[in-house]
């Protein structure tokens, strides 16, 4: 297949991406009103709000960090004004995304209020909005976007026909030296085998079953039942789907025929290669593409039976579906209509030339569905209670 | 027109992709190899849920993408509807 091109913003680090998005970070809970205010003073750029951020320890503190990080470091942003209570968290998040060489500046609360650090950030944010809306499109290979697969409200389409199509897009993407990922540990089970079978190497390999195993022990920890209230879903149900099994199957069309997962990265983590990378995340959708975005995600492809809504401030959300009558009764969702596939009148090859179609134009700026819906889930992942 | 699909040639279940009525005479296609095959509906079946391709007794394994995706709870004959009222989940059980 000839190399494809999209018109995309190139970063100082050189990375590629599709927005061009000023965002206003608050490190914490409380600065969430400070970062608002902001975004309504300066219009255009991007508040994130979000619900933690206090008293988080261990792991679950580094996963803070890795994912305000993450964010601010996507290529899809070109700016970032971070507000947090206190100057030293602050400053450890300015620090991380000003590797990128992109701009960022820091401003705390503490000790001069909300109104005098909105007064100061949103001078800072009308610059940097300003200095951005002159950066231009330019041509960027479209095997040098990184794309993130996670489908949702699933149902027996999903694994006929919009999971493969995904897939099929998988195996060309990365055929093409692009960089993708994978992820919800838990919706690969009665799956696993099949997803073992793709690691590249048997390290790899030993380290995806690793974090399969944590996750099950997670689920039998926790479990109140056989979470047949929670997977599959009531949603997942009613288009079809009986057992977590039949579900995961399903999921894993995603990964292709033929493409072998080179990694396994932990939540939020970027991959350090080309390829396709298993993400160890919560099959939540905001919560996971969450973790994309944070990972430097630049377009996520979400295959729908049952229609989820979802989307994400910085990352563009593709929506495909194959079923019929959500096609219809859900259609300002649906970017794709992949429905022809049931009736043999649509191959699984054409859909994927069709969704290639549809990562070039969003590329070039074609808003998503829930782009122009407003769908901005900002969901963190929590691992546990904060001290 | 094609009224259910199955993915592979192993599998025991057929899934809808249109809404079949009990009695309808229903052609299907094994994707794994694109062959027909043929079966009735005995039971209304809505587009994207399952149809038995043989009797299952309790105990049964349900078999679709060639893998398992669970066990039989409640007798069921060729041509009814499997769903959470006859199939459970073998795991986090």
């Amino acid at each position: 297949m000839t190399k494809r091109s999209v018109l995309g913003y190139r970063r100082e680090n050189g990375g590629v991406g599709v927005r061009n998005h000023v965002i206003i970070l608050p490190v914490d809970d409380i600065s969430n009103a400070a970062c608002e205010a902001v975004a309504n003073n300066i219009k255009g750029t991007l508040a994130l709000p979000h619900a933690y951020g206090r008293l988080q320890f261990g792991e679950d503190l580094e996963l803070h960090f890795r994912t305000m990080i993450g964010t601010g470091s996507n290529a899809n942003v070109a700016a970032v004004i971070v507000i947090g209570i206190e100057a030293g968290w602050t400053q450890r998040i300015v620090d991380g995304i000003a590797r990128t060489g992109k701009p960022v500046k820091g401003f705390s609360i503490e000790g001069k209020g909300d109104l005098q650090t909105i007064a100061e950030a949103s001078r800072q944010a009308k610059e940097y909005l300003q200095w951005a809306s002159e950066l231009q499109r330019t041509d960027c290979g479209l095997e040098e976007l990184y794309i993130s697969v996670k489908c949702g409200e699933s149902d027996t389409t999903t694994g006929l026909a919009s999971c493969p199509t995904v897939g099929n897009v998988i195996d060309k993407h990365c055929g093409d030296g692009g960089t993708a990922s994978f992820g919800e540990t838990s919706e690969l089970t009665g799956a696993e085998h099949i997803v073992a079978a793709k690691a590249a190497t048997e390290e790899v390999r030993k380290a995806f079953l690793a974090a399969f195993e944590d996750y099950t022990k997670l689920v039998f920890d926790q479990k109140t039942n056989d979470l047949s209230e929670s997977q599959p879903t009531k949603g997942n149900i009613a288009g079809g789907l009986t057992t977590i099994e039949e579900k995961a199957l399903g999921n894993v069309e995603k990964l292709g025929k033929r493409t072998k997962f080179v990694g396994c990265l932990t939540p939020a983590s970027a991959p350090t290669t080309a390829g396709l990378w298993f993400m160890d995340t919560s099959s939540a959708a905001a919560e996971a593409v969450t973790l994309w975005a944070a990972s430097g995600a630049v377009v996520h492809l979400f295959p729908t039976g049952q229609g989820n809504v979802i989307g994400n401030p910085i990352e563009p959300v593709i929506k495909l579906s194959g079923n019929p009558k959500t096609v219809a009764s859900m259609s300002e969702h649906i970017d794709l209509d992949v429905s022809k596939i049931l009736q043999g009148e649509m191959t699984i090859d054409e859909a994927g030339d069709a969704l290639l179609d549809m990562i070039v134009r969003t590329a070039n700026g074609r808003l998503t569905a829930a782009e122009a819906l407003g769908h901005r889930e900002f969901v963190m992942t929590k691992l546990y209670r904060s001290a | 027109m094609i009224h259910f699909l199955v993915h592979n040639a192993a599998d025991n279940v057929g899934v809808a992709v249109v809404d079949l009525e009990p009695g309808t005479a229903c052609s299907g296609r094994i994707l794994a190899d694109n062959s027909n095959l043929k079966a009735r509906a005995e039971q209304a079946i809505p587009l994207g849920h399952k149809l038995a391709l043989r009797d299952f007794s309790i105990g049964d394994t349900v078999v679709k993408y060639g893998c398992e995706i669970g066990r039989i709870v409640q007798p069921v004959k060729a041509g009814n509807h499997v769903h959470t009222h006859n199939l459970k989940t073998k795991r986090w059980a």
